[in-house]
């Protein structure tokens, strides 16, 4: 029983939280955002004190379910230990040592990394974080495929209900980082069963180590027990030493597989502490596993293909010196020490305008979310990043606050421009800037052009986005390190004016 | 999908095929009529309600059913550009839009579609237009077109720049469609009216920025398929920094509307009333200029019948 309840969370919490990462029209229900929150890591990043006090809670009451039933990347191992199921005819797991060492040590490096201001650490290997990247990186994508393929169909019989998405892949190095995520965890998932979760994971190594003092716990009656040792191979944490009736809490899952396996009913769930002699613990272990998190810290080199063609006739390029970080992001540090590049809202970002960085941020912000004018520009009244962020790393923004926080501010190069190269009328950036702080003042011949002024801008990329002066565009936006509040915008004093006739 | 869904998808859209009228059947519902049997060239009515302005203007123009027959199918292209309210009068009014689309109807259409390339987020422009709403309201289909594959590439034969564009299926594949434009002040343009309009029925606007925008616009209104009608929604007008507009402070209350089959016509009629608001010099709007010299339309109003109407 305990274990159908357990399955069944399990799969509506994953299924809740797929959706909400891959749900590119906005259908998900806001309140889902609340099973993002109560994720340990960016509740602790969050600094969300209420979740953190109910997931340790938790811990201390009932051992790791937070492992079997909230952290989605856990719940994702279970899957594929489940199709490995379904192909091989019986799994037999058996008990293995701790690796303690490695474990605590992997938790202890993170950890200083992160306070050293190295989140990139944090970022690989925290599991909401990996499951976020797959989630956006790969199953997105994938779904948009999907609804692309039933737009068409639907499209054949002039249905318009569904409607096609583009699909783009914002940031090759976080594909591949998520690609390589999805194969090792599964893998690892499919062959033994939470291996990840109890050497490599920061997160399983700091909640086995408190859950060695829960409450609830499941207990080997060794009077009862004959030593057959069935528990243990239905074991996916692979922490039943059956020989001497022990389990190592620090492990253990509470998958309650073990539970209905047992024929003489000698293993229960429960608080009492009757068994309390059996407690202990087995011992630390031996081998390393290094190198499965080695083949996560690849990197790619990327040789950006730089235009010098059109240097020549006096056509400049810009180089941006500042990434933008989204708005209510703060600034690129505070951005820096409390995202751990889950994605969530590069996924949600309506105007694709969100991508992972590469080494913009430096190399401590690898996979961070920066402000990229590609694909779109920031939508003026949208607050989704800042609302949907768990980790406090992009703060919730008002529309008013939103209209005023500047993320960059934008610069204006002449000699690029349509306007001053060509004779002809263009505008296309003061058209699209919301506050008017490009706007165009009359240059020659009933023409004009632009002018900017930084200091209203509120750094959205509209102007660069759109303005199709080729190879370098003419104007462009310079992120802050820190973000400003942006002057706002001057309201003209209303004229009464009335139109009493046609004038034709 | 299940079989079962696509059955259901099926009997949901209906299968019924439209007939596709040739080219040449295209000509004759698009220019033919019009020279024939109107009884004024345009109509100019100040003074009402969207809606009220836009039933005086279509009776005079001597009734929908001149420009939307039985069974057709009608293609409506309002400005849904901007993530906008209607009070901030950056696209079509939405009441306008819906009463168009009824008497589409009334008239005896079989189907009608709206759509607009947007320069915002699509599904926002949309919604927050109110234009979504009421003409769904109103029975009509709202189609996206945010994505490349909606349209087809046609070429523009008469056209100096912009020797192919292309075009959203929507109007390539009506019997007629309609134009309503909402009249606004426009940092590159100068003016967007009926012709700047048009920039939303293609996919690459930013071509025409790079190309010389004034005469783009000319150009993509030289195409075959030209709009029965225009109307030119006159009843909160941005009078400056459009076409996006920063405050509420940029829009004047006119009640005015301007219905042609004439494009340049209607536009230059919209300029010399936008003229009045504040400085627009008509030579300054070149498009204008621009598309009468490729024979889009006559800009000289005085050669022009003309019904003006005061609610
Ligand atoms: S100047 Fe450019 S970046 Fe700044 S607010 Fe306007 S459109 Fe956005
Ligand atoms: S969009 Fe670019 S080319 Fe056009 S006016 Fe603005 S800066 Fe110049």
């Amino acid at each position: 029983m305990l274990r159908k309840i357990r399955i069944a969370i399990a799969l509506i919490m994953l299924s809740l939280l797929s959706f909400y990462f891959i749900d590119f029209a906005g259908i998900a229900p806001v309140e889902t955002k609340l099973l993002t929150k109560i994720q340990l890591v960016p509740a602790l990043l969050a600094l969300n004190i209420g979740a953190i006090i109910i997931l340790l809670l938790l811990t201390f009451l009932f051992g790791r379910v937070y492992c079997s039933v909230i952290c989605p990347l856990g719940i994702w191992q279970d899957v594929a230990e489940f199709i490995s199921g379904l192909f091989k005819r019986k799994r037999k797991y058996k008990f293995l040592p701790t690796r303690n060492l490695l474990r605590y040590g992997i938790l202890g490096a993170v950890t200083l990394a992160f306070f050293l201001g190295f989140t990139f650490l944090l970022s690989l290997l925290e599991p909401y974080s990996i499951f976020g990247r797959i989630a956006s990186n790969i199953f997105r994508p994938l779904y948009q495929e999907g609804n692309n393929l039933l737009t068409t169909i639907l499209g054949w019989f002039n249905n318009y209900k569904l409607y096609m998405v583009e699909i783009t892949i914002r940031s090759i190095f976080s594909f591949i980082i998520a690609g390589i995520s999805l194969l090792i965890i599964s893998f690892m998932g499919y062959r033994y069963g939470r291996l990840y979760c109890n050497t490599i994971c920061p997160v399983g190594s700091l909640l086995g180590f408190l859950s060695k003092y829960s409450l609830f716990k499941v207990r080997i009656d060794k009077n009862k027990c004959n030593s057959c040792g069935v528990c243990a191979t239905k074991c996916k944490a692979s922490c039943i030493n059956s020989k001497d009736h022990q389990v190592d809490y620090s492990r253990c899952v509470t998958c309650f597989n073990c539970l209905e396996s047992c024929k003489k009913d000698a293993i229960s769930y429960d608080w009492s502490l009757k068994t309390a002699a059996n407690e202990k613990g087995p011992n630390s272990g031996r081998r390393s596993f290094m190198a499965v998190t080695g083949a996560g810290l690849i990197t790619i080199p990327l040789a950006k293909a730089k235009n010098t063609a059109a240097l020549l006739n006096g056509k400049k390029a810009f180089k941006r010196k500042q990434p933008l970080s989204p708005p209510g992001s703060v600034s690129a540090e505070h951005l820096l020490s409390h995202c751990t590049a889950c994605h969530l809202c590069v996924s949600r970002c309506p105007s694709h305008v969100l991508k992972p960085a590469f080494t913009e941020y430096g190399l401590g912000g690898i996979m961070q979310p920066m402000m990229s004018f590609e694909e779109g520009f920031c939508n003026y009244d949208c607050t989704v990043c800042s609302q949907t962020c768990p980790n406090g790393a992009i703060l919730p923004l008002t529309k008013e606050e939103k209209h005023l926080t500047q993320t960059g501010r934008v610069v204006f190069t002449l000699e690029n421009c349509i306007v001053y190269s060509y004779d002809t009328d263009c505008g296309a950036c003061s058209e699209h800037c919301p506050t008017q702080a490009v706007t165009m003042k009359p240059y020659k011949d009933g023409l004009t052009i632009p002018t900017v002024d930084p200091d209203i801008c509120v750094g959205c990329g509209g102007c660069e986005y759109v303005c199709p002066a080729e190879p370098f565009k003419a104007i462009n936006v310079e992120g802050n390190a820190v973000q400003l509040e942006a002057k706002p915008i001057k309201e003209e004093k209303e004229k009464d004016i009335k139109v009493e006739d046609f004038g034709f | 999908m299940k079989r079962r869904d696509f059955l259901r998808a099926l009997a949901l859209t209906g299968l019924a095929t439209t007939v596709e009228p040739g080219k040449a059947f295209d000509m004759l519902i698009q220019t033919g009529e019009n020279a024939a049997g109107n009884a004024y060239d345009m109509v100019a009515v100040m003074g009402g309600e969207p809606e009220v302005m836009f039933r005086s203007a279509i009776k005079a123009m001597g009734g929908m059913s001149k420009f939307v027959k039985k069974g057709y199918k009608v293609a409506i292209k309002p400005n849904i550009g901007w993530d906008k309210t209607p009070e901030m009068a950056g696209n079509t009014n939405p009441k306008l839009v819906k009463e168009v689309i009824k008497q589409c109807f009334d008239a005896g259409a079989k189907e009608v579609v709206v759509f607009d390339h947007t320069c915002d987020d699509w599904r926002k422009c949309y919604k927050n237009s109110g234009i979504e709403e009421a003409a769904k309201e109103a029975g009509a289909k709202v189609l996206p077109a945010h994505e490349e594959s909606y349209y087809r590439t046609i070429s523009l034969p008469n056209a100096l720049n912009l020797k192919t564009a292309k075009v959203h299926e929507a109007i390539l594949d009506s019997d007629v469609w309609i134009n309503i434009p909402i009249l606004k002040n426009h940092g590159g343009a100068k003016m967007t009216i009926s012709m700047k309009n048009l920039m939303g029925i293609v996919w690459n606007r930013g071509y025409f920025h790079a190309n010389n925008l004034q005469q783009c616009i000319a150009d993509i209104s030289t195409l075959s398929k030209r709009p029965v009608l225009n109307v030119v929604d006159a009843y909160r007008v941005m009078k400056s920094n459009g076409p996006r507009g920063k405050s509420a402070s940029d829009v004047v209350l006119a009640k005015g509307l301007f219905v042609s089959q004439d494009m340049v016509a209607v536009d230059t009629a919209a300029v010399k009333f936008f003229s009045q608001i504040t400085d627009m010099r008509l030579e300054d709007v070149a498009h204008i200029a621009n598309a009468s010299k490729l024979k889009v339309g006559n800009m000289n109003l005085d050669k022009m019948k003309i019904k003006r109407i005061k609610l």
